[in-house]
């Protein structure tokens, strides 16, 4: 349902389902848009761009082979939406992750699969 | 206004299993005790209860982990001989007792047992598996968190909270009160798992968890259960108690199902089942004498308060602030019983008996001052359910 998000990224750019009626994008799948009710959906390329909403630093050790602390922040892209996605910021200092920063993607590839991750433009 | 059917609908029984921080009695066992307390406290026979209902959905013949009796376990354990039940996912943890009304609306039955059995600790779920590096591979919900390290309510809540007290100036001195009035109160409440007091210098040098949760944030994963029966208000004997009736239900859900995408972000679906609560009654948030809400992590209790329109967004830190207005001779007692962070994890269902408790007159020493309304209120984040009770 939603390998386009996952794979999707093999090409460098990062696919959110977008409504071809009303240009909506909307994340996870759905078969319609659920502003207009169209059916004519389907993964598009987006920007890659978007700002820092909100973050938090995990200090609970919840995978032994991953160190705290680390960020987890939610990045609400650029695209008409909202589409907000989970990003980790590692080697950026916990500090610098503020509300607004500006963002853009990159992905880290396992197999066949490109995680989607951002970091500070 | 329409008169809505749960104000024929009373809760007519109470009941709890004793607590257990470490795995020392079987689960399903702790489910049946709180079942057989409820049933009996509602001066009812077993022979009575024709209708059974639980959230979520619990798998036949395991009595532990995160839904640990199914109903019809319950039923084959209690000889119970049903018209109606049910076990699925819903709005919210209060699923079960919205469905419970709705079945005795129907005429399916007249006493329905509700009930939350909670057996995590028999199965550590969480840290082992981790621990092990035996993770399943991600899927369902789990595929947004787990690539980015984020596997707990506790990370998706916070980064909720961030937003939210950037947005209304909630400091942690402030959040803070939430988890040391909940301490106060469990001192108060022998059921309770944690009962020493925290101070606030406790509480900023506790072990964080996530910012801005720290440790004492986070609610208590226990063993144990709680059950209440939901009967028909003309079908329950005759007492000198007082009854305890519903005056309104919140269940609804208008926005996203979903942690991240909601259009009113950091809100929350609490939002929608508060705005349904009120809407069903006269009653307003003046009214109440006691509130009960969901404590899954402190925060979610701040925003159910502003969900309820008990505080408004960006007061709530004033009103929090040094504790007295929460607390038991305050103005609003708050989670009375210490709630899930102190007296442990029952989603909201051990919220419900301690109310239903206030509102008779028989919390003991935590009884608050003539209690008359109380609001409770369970989970929130993608989906939430509310209830007034009020004493008849």
């Amino acid at each position: 349902m939603n390998g386009y998000f996952w794979c999707g990224g093999a090409d460098g750019v990062l696919h959110i389902m977008k409504c071809g009626d009303c240009s909506l994008y909307f994340h996870p799948y759905q078969s319609c848009c659920s502003a207009c009710l169209s059916a004519n959906v389907a993964p598009a390329p987006v920007s890659g761009f978007g700002k820092v909403l909100s973050s938090t630093i995990n200090h609970q050790p919840w995978f032994p082979h991953v160190p705290v602390p680390y960020i987890v922040a939610l990045v609400e892209l650029d695209e008409k939406g909202p589409v907000r996605l989970l990003t980790n910021m590692f080697g950026e200092s916990v500090d610098s992750i503020v509300p607004g920063l500006r963002v853009s993607v990159h992905f880290e590839q396992h197999g066949d699969i490109f995680v989607p991750l951002f970091r500070p433009v | 206004m329409t008169r809505y059917f749960e104000k024929n609908c009373v809760i007519s029984g109470a009941g709890m299993s004793k607590m257990y921080r470490k795995p020392e009695v079987y689960p399903f066992n702790l489910a049946v005790d709180a079942c057989r307390n409820a049933i009996a406290d509602a001066g009812l026979e077993i022979g009575d209860i024709d209708g059974i209902a639980c959230w979520p959905h619990a798998a036949v013949h395991v009595g532990h982990g995160s839904s640990a009796a199914s109903p019809v376990d319950i039923k084959n354990s209690l000889g119970l001989k049903l018209n109606w039940f049910e076990a699925g996912m819903g709005p919210g943890q209060f699923a079960s007792i919205a469905n419970a009304i709705g079945a005795i609306a129907a005429g399916y039955c007249n006493h329905v047992l509700c009930y939350r059995a909670e057996g995590e600790r028999w199965v550590p779920m969480y840290g082992k598996a981790y621990a092990d590096g035996n993770l399943p591979t991600p899927e369902g919900f789990n595929q947004w968190t787990t690539p980015y390290f984020a596997p707990s309510a506790a990370t998706w809540i916070a980064l909720h909270a961030d937003l939210h007290m950037r947005q209304t100036g909630l400091k942690r001195e402030q959040l803070a009160m939430i988890a040391i009035n909940q301490r106060k109160n469990a001192a108060l409440n022998p059921n309770a798992v944690y009962r020493e007091p925290i101070t606030l210098d406790e509480y900023f040098d506790a072990r964080m968890i996530t910012t801005p949760f720290c440790i004492y944030d986070c609610d208590v994963p226990i063993d144990g259960a709680a059950a209440v029966v939901i009967s028909r208000a003309d079908a329950i004997p005759a007492s000198s108690r007082p009854t305890v009736r519903f005056e309104a239900v919140g269940t609804a859900l208008h926005d996203h199902f979903s942690w991240f995408q909601r259009s009113d972000f950091p809100n929350m679906a609490m939002s929608d089942a508060a705005k349904m609560l009120w809407s069903r009654t006269d009653l307003t948030p003046a009214d109440l004498t006691s509130a009960h809400l969901y404590d899954g992590f402190s925060w979610l209790t701040v925003l159910w308060l502003e969900a309820l329109g008990i505080t408004k967004p960006g007061a709530t830190g004033d009103f929090l602030e040094g504790g007295q207005r929460i607390a038991l001779d305050g103005v609003l007692p708050l989670n009375t019983n210490g709630g899930q962070l102190s007296e442990g994890r029952l989603h909201a269902f051990n919220h419900l008996v301690e109310a239903v408790r206030q509102l008779r007159g028989e919390a003991g020493d935590r009884q608050v001052a003539d209690a008359k309304v109380a609001v409770c209120s369970a989970g929130g984040g993608v989906f939430g359910s509310a209830l007034l009770i009020v004493r008849d």
